[in-house]
């Protein structure tokens, strides 16, 4: 299988051998062509996000307004925070001029001249091979002033990274644009969409990396090459980052469709000791887990998943052995969302926390039958209630994983005991008296 | 204690603001700027970058208190960074963790009394395939052992 994003070509991540590799002729081919001509291929190639959502990249092009007098702003998200999730730093690391030229023609396809890459700030060592895969891009007049004698094009383009600082909240495409600006990372409400009004009141579009990197192969090769790779409801590969309990973790590239059983056992080697997979969250920790029992026949992209009841998400694959503490596991997962709830909407910042608590109550052995709907109950009351979607990553793993192991959270719980008075103390804030108190 | 930024500084943050139509974005590259010369951000600190970017206090503040890697209070020489989310944690994390912990006898976000190390249990660093973590400062440490860290710990000078 051709590999789109991750080719298994020696130094790569040097502009010599990019351009040796056929570098860069992409863009000059999207140079001789309309921006709406790009929009238009990509739209017809049915590229979805990657980070995610799985929206048509095309689609959320067309979205920027052809007339205006304000600049126009892309954003590349290289956040990647959700856990699972360690797909976009390969990209930085072995191909990262394939980012930049895809970051040049999609610039060119929705009229914006300047681009910010926003990487977490924890990727010290990938910020810098990103900067000097930039660098070396400006010297070689792919970027900036240059451009014109390069490509033979008017166009001329700037990327900038913006290092982040430790949010995962920053993400989310509204709370990204508000860190760009120096702002606290807090979500802005939609509408008014980015393309609208984004990064200071100026149309902007939001792509993660890795769906940029695909867009020069689609413009070099054409749309129906791409469209015909993988499912055709979610065309082309995906970074496949398997963790957890399997012999060879690792970032797979593989055609979306590709089944699930495969991922874990033909690439990633199996469960270690031959164990037998308990659950399975196939796209980062904040999409709904897969019972071990389940897996045969599901395909990994967006359709098939949603049939199945989960989503693909960033294709974070976490599985788990027969062994595992899901309460644990859950626990933790309530943990991160907690810690990194921005505070903004209510049910979020007090429901996550809720959530943690009563998961750590049933890990102290003090969780009784009624807890494990009282956290559907949280959850259900998160969903839907707040600006961003965080809300729901927060809601889903809780809700669809006590839901799904019902049996198993049940066997963890004592059902003797109970604590009505604990469950119905609204407060999130430590107070002198703690729960156990109030409960006599 | 008053905080002034070095000329260089200053230059690299007159760079940084050259990347943007405003001067307040830069307010995230200045902190870690401020940082590396300060060590951590004071009260003045923040003053300082308000001043140089024409912005308020408050506004710095509010950058400062909202992101996990801008520290309020001297760090140790050596900031070590533990990751515990699911990934890691499957693959063992929590007794890197308690390792860690045993060794410097520290908690999260404390720091050993001769200012070398300091601790921090944190949340994915996007290293689930090459779990588990642990970095150092800016350095990512990666695929370990109880033993890997035990030898890690001791190159960077931590007591036996």
């Amino acid at each position: 299988m051709e590999k789109i994003l991750l080719p298994d070509i020696k130094d790569l991540h040097l502009i010599d051998i990019y351009v040796s590799n056929g570098g860069y002729e992409a863009a000059k081919k999207a140079f001789t062509q309309t921006p709406d001509d790009i929009i238009d291929q990509v739209k017809k190639s049915g590229l979805r996000g990657r980070g995610g959502a799985a929206f048509l990249a095309g689609l959320k092009w067309s979205f920027m307004p052809k007339t205006t007098d304000k600049p126009k702003y892309l954003c590349v998200n290289g956040d990647e925070s959700e856990p699972g999730s360690f797909k976009d730093r390969q990209i930085f690391e072995f191909n990262p001029h394939q980012m930049i030229e895809g970051t040049i023609i999609t610039c060119y396809a929705i009229g914006a001249k300047t681009a910010y890459v926003y990487i977490r700030g924890e990727y010290h060592k990938w910020i810098r091979l990103l900067q000097k895969a930039i660098d070396d891009a400006y010297s070689k007049g792919y970027l900036g002033e240059k451009m014109k004698e390069i490509f033979g094009t008017d166009f001329q383009c700037d990327i900038y990274i913006h290092k982040g600082a430790g949010a995962y909240i920053c993400g989310e495409e509204s709370s990204l644009m508000n860190s760009l600006e120096g702002k606290r990372g807090y979500p802005r409400v939609k509408p008014p969409f980015p393309a609208q009004n984004g990064l200071w009141g100026c149309p902007t579009t939001i792509n993660n990396v890795e769906t940029i990197a695909n867009v020069p192969k689609i413009i070099e090769n054409g749309w129906e090459w791409f469209s015909k790779i993988g499912h055709p409801k979610h065309p082309g590969t995906l970074l496949f980052g398997v963790s957890g309990h399997v012999n060879k973790p690792g970032v797979y590239e593989l055609p979306t469709g590709t089944l699930l059983t495969d991922i874990v056992y033909k690439y990633a080697g199996g469960i270690p000791n031959d164990k037998k997979i308990l659950c399975v969250i196939p796209g980062g920790t904040s999409m709904p887990p897969i019972r071990g029992d389940k897996l045969e026949g599901v395909k990994m992209d967006a359709e098939s998943l949603k049939e199945v009841g989960s989503a693909i998400g960033t294709g974070g694959v976490i599985v788990m052995d027969e062994d595992t503490d899901l309460v644990k596991v859950l626990a933790r997962i309530a943990h991160f969302y907690h810690h990194e709830s921005c505070g903004q909407c209510t049910p979020c910042r007090e429901g996550t926390g809720w959530l943690e608590k009563i998961l750590k109550r049933i890990i102290d052995g003090k969780g009784s039958t009624s807890d494990l709907d009282l956290l559907i109950t949280v959850a259900n009351q998160i969903e839907g209630n707040t600006i961003c979607a965080l809300g729901e990553a927060a809601a889903w793993p809780v809700k669809f994983m006590v839901e799904r192991f019902r049996d198993y959270f049940e066997a963890r719980v004592s059902k003797e005991i109970s604590l009505p008075v604990a469950n119905k103390v609204h407060s999130m804030r430590e107070t002198t008296f703690p729960l156990a108190d109030v409960k006599n | 204690m008053e905080f002034k930024f070095t000329q260089e500084n200053l230059n690299r943050i007159e760079q940084e603001t050259k990347k943007y139509p405003h001067r307040k974005p830069a307010v995230m590259a200045a902190l870690y700027i401020a940082q590396e010369q300060n060590g951590f951000i004071s009260n003045d600190v923040i003053k300082e970058v308000a001043d140089v970017l024409g912005i308020t206090a408050e506004e710095v503040l509010g950058v400062v208190t909202f992101y996990t890697m801008y520290h309020q209070k001297q760090m140790g020489k050596y900031h070590i960074q533990v990751c515990t989310n699911v990934s890691c944690m499957l693959r063992g994390a929590y007794e890197i963790w308690n390792q860690v912990k045993d060794k410097f006898g520290i908690d999260h976000m404390d720091v050993t009394a001769d200012q070398k190390f300091s601790l921090e249990e944190v949340e994915c660093m996007g290293s689930c395939g090459t779990a588990p973590m642990i970095a150092v400062n800016e350095d990512y440490y990666e695929n370990l052992s109880k033993e890997k860290v035990e030898e890690i710990l001791t190159t960077l000078g931590g007591a036996n």
